[in-house]
């Protein structure tokens, strides 16, 4: 992989932003004193009257782009997901979620990968919040392609969104010229016939890593990305499953909640498949560097070869 | 509208407010009459509106932050023409339109879902900002309760309105004393609330927020201040004009049975009489 270009997605989302402020003149973005941490500090030199620095208060930010978007703007909230999801997760259902505001909420530094701040800042549990919400679209985009086409179709859907970013680089796996981003659609990356793996984030990488492992073994896996946890692809999902008969999920998360749970949800109801759940196992994450603690918790190519290995 | 007819219009709204209670059997009337000459005021004097029209783009907006007096902003949207007056007692049913705290989506007038306290202040906040940052002259309007005034997003919300001189932003704060667990100083206090305001860079006004005259003049006072924005703290008597009700926490959120709603009609029957009848 050393060849391979890598960008962390919070980048992604500060040049998109920039990149869509011409096209959208409504578009606005709110910070909680990370500019420079979210990134939206590419926006901000480029549209220094639509970007608002509200200090470190994430859940008056929430309420200030509640009332912003009723009065037509298209504001982005950008904080750590530990803030914008976990601090602020009942501003986020009742200021804008029960209303149904057209509000964007772009959650950098998800998950592990945070690295050396450690578990107080390393959120596992923001796709288990916002997945609860009525009407909240969740997205978890798995590179700098990705993050950046989820932005713009982000801007273009009316209603609230949540999109996840990571604070770490991660290599560009979808920079091809057939790629095309819709949201509530996923992405069979690649035909399986013995398992399927459904990944999102930064574990698409380690899945397709992964499935040539397998291959190597003489396993043929089907992989997935689901970069749209809400809406969940039900029809992709059920396809695979019903082809393979066993289904692994991978996610920088906890499995409590997030895209596991998702499939399971789907899967218990629509065709019962053995699933195992690859993420973090009702635990705390921890300080250490972002590919180290990649690798520890299971969450590489080589972590999900072995878990995949286990139960097929 | 002059003070009498302020005052009669005011009355109507009470009544309203408890018939729309009563008619729940659930709701909160002490902050709803409490502030009625306050949503009176706005409604009928302040606020440039059109029921017919209630999402006029350049409207002037109201979020009701203390959102379980929702009685009360229904009872005077009701009576200013947003909906009929004879739909209040549909309060809290099951598929009206009137819930039992503001929606937006669902009831004519609402600018603003709210409820969870401290929330509504940032929401108005937001609205004066988009006003600031499109050039237009709409002001924003918000009310707190006194209790309310406990969630420190009210003061992270106040910090970004005068860090931010939102001089078309008015927070009014329902000094009504009491809150579910007591009186307000007793369970936590907030005072001096004119000084927290004022060191967060607000133009304070004092007033007695059931005396129209002094309503109006800070109102006046509001519009002309120019840089920052504005705090009218308003002392008034929760349950106000319902003789049981007035100065009893126990009022905050319970409905009147028959019995006591026949009494705290006639309560405000007699009030009307006193002000010469209808308008």
């Amino acid at each position: 992989m050393a060849d391979v270009k890598k960008i962390a997605t919070r980048e992604s989302y500060g040049n998109a932003l920039a990149e869509c402020g011409a096209d959208f003149p409504n578009l606005v973005v709110l910070d909680a004193d990370l500019a420079g941490a979210t990134k939206t500090g590419v926006f901000q030199k480029a549209y220094p009257d639509r970007h608002i620095d509200c200090g470190i208060a994430e859940c008056n930010m929430t309420g200030i782009a509640a009332g912003l978007a009723t009065c037509g703007k298209v504001p982005f909230i950008s904080s750590f997901a530990m803030f914008a999801a976990g601090r602020n997760f009942e501003q986020v259902r009742n200021s804008i979620g029960y209303p149904h505001l057209n509000v964007k909420i772009g959650a950098t530094h998800a998950g592990i990968t945070v690295g050396e701040d450690g578990a107080t800042h390393q959120c596992n549990e923001d796709v288990a919040l916002m997945r609860t919400i009525p009407g909240m679209t969740v997205i978890v985009p798995s590179d700098d392609v990705e993050a950046k086409a989820a932005v713009r179709a982000a801007i273009e859907l009316e209603g609230p969104v949540y999109l996840r970013f990571g604070r770490a680089a991660v290599p560009v796996i979808n920079d091809t010229p057939d790629y095309k981003f819709e949201i509530g659609k996923g992405v069979l990356l690649r035909e399986g016939t013995d398992v399927t793996i459904i990944a999102s984030g930064i574990t698409v990488a380690s899945a397709l890593e992964a499935a040539d492992m397998l291959a190597a073994d003489g396993i043929s896996a089907e992989v997935i990305n689901i970069h749209t946890i809400k809406p969940l692809d039900e029809e992709l999902v059920l396809a695979s499953a019903k082809k393979t008969g066993k289904v692994v999920t991978a996610e920088e998360h906890t499995v409590i909640g997030g895209l596991g749970s998702a499939v399971c949800d789907c899967l218990s109801q629509k065709c019962p498949t053995p699933v195992l759940k690859i993420g973090m196992q009702d635990v705390f994450g921890e300080s250490g560097a972002a590919n180290a603690l990649v690798e520890k918790y299971g969450l590489d190519g080589k972590g999900i070869y072995a878990s995949v290995k286990g139960f097929v | 509208m002059n003070k009498l007819e302020l005052q009669k219009t005011a009355n109507e709204v009470r009544k309203g407010i408890v018939t729309a209670v009563h008619g729940a059997k659930a709701g909160h009337p002490g902050g709803s009459l409490s502030a009625a000459d306050i949503f009176t005021y706005l409604y009928f004097e302040e606020m440039n509106i059109d029921p017919k029209d209630p999402k006029k783009a350049d409207r002037d907006r109201f979020v009701l932050s203390k959102g379980h007096t929702a009685p009360g902003l229904y009872s005077v949207l009701a009576n200013r023409g947003y909906f009929p007056v004879e739909d209040l007692p549909t309060l809290r049913h099951l598929g009206s339109y009137l819930q039992g705290h503001p929606c937006m989506q669902e009831t004519p007038g609402v600018d603003m879902s709210s409820g969870s306290l401290g929330q509504g202040i940032s929401a108005a906040v937001g609205m004066a900002l988009a006003a600031k940052m499109d050039g237009k002259d709409y002001r924003t309007y918000t009310l707190l309760g006194d209790g309310e005034i406990q969630e420190g997003q009210v003061w992270e919300a106040s910090m970004f309105a005068g860090h931010r001189k939102l001089d078309n932003l008015v927070v009014i704060v329902d000094n009504n004393g009491l809150q579910i667990d007591g009186k307000i100083d007793d369970v936590c206090s907030p005072y001096p609330i004119d000084k927290k305001f004022e060191a967060f860079n607000f133009h304070v006004i004092n007033i007695d927020g059931n005396d129209f005259d002094q309503i109006d003049a800070a109102f006046k006072e509001a519009k002309a201040t120019k840089g920052m924005p504005t705090a009218i703290i308003c002392k008034t008597v929760k349950g106000k004009g319902v003789s049981f009700m007035e100065n009893n926490a126990g009022w905050h959120g319970k409905a009147p049975n028959d019995e006591e709603y026949a009494t705290a009609m006639a309560d405000l029957e007699k009030i009307g009489a006193e002000l010469g009848g209808a308008n």
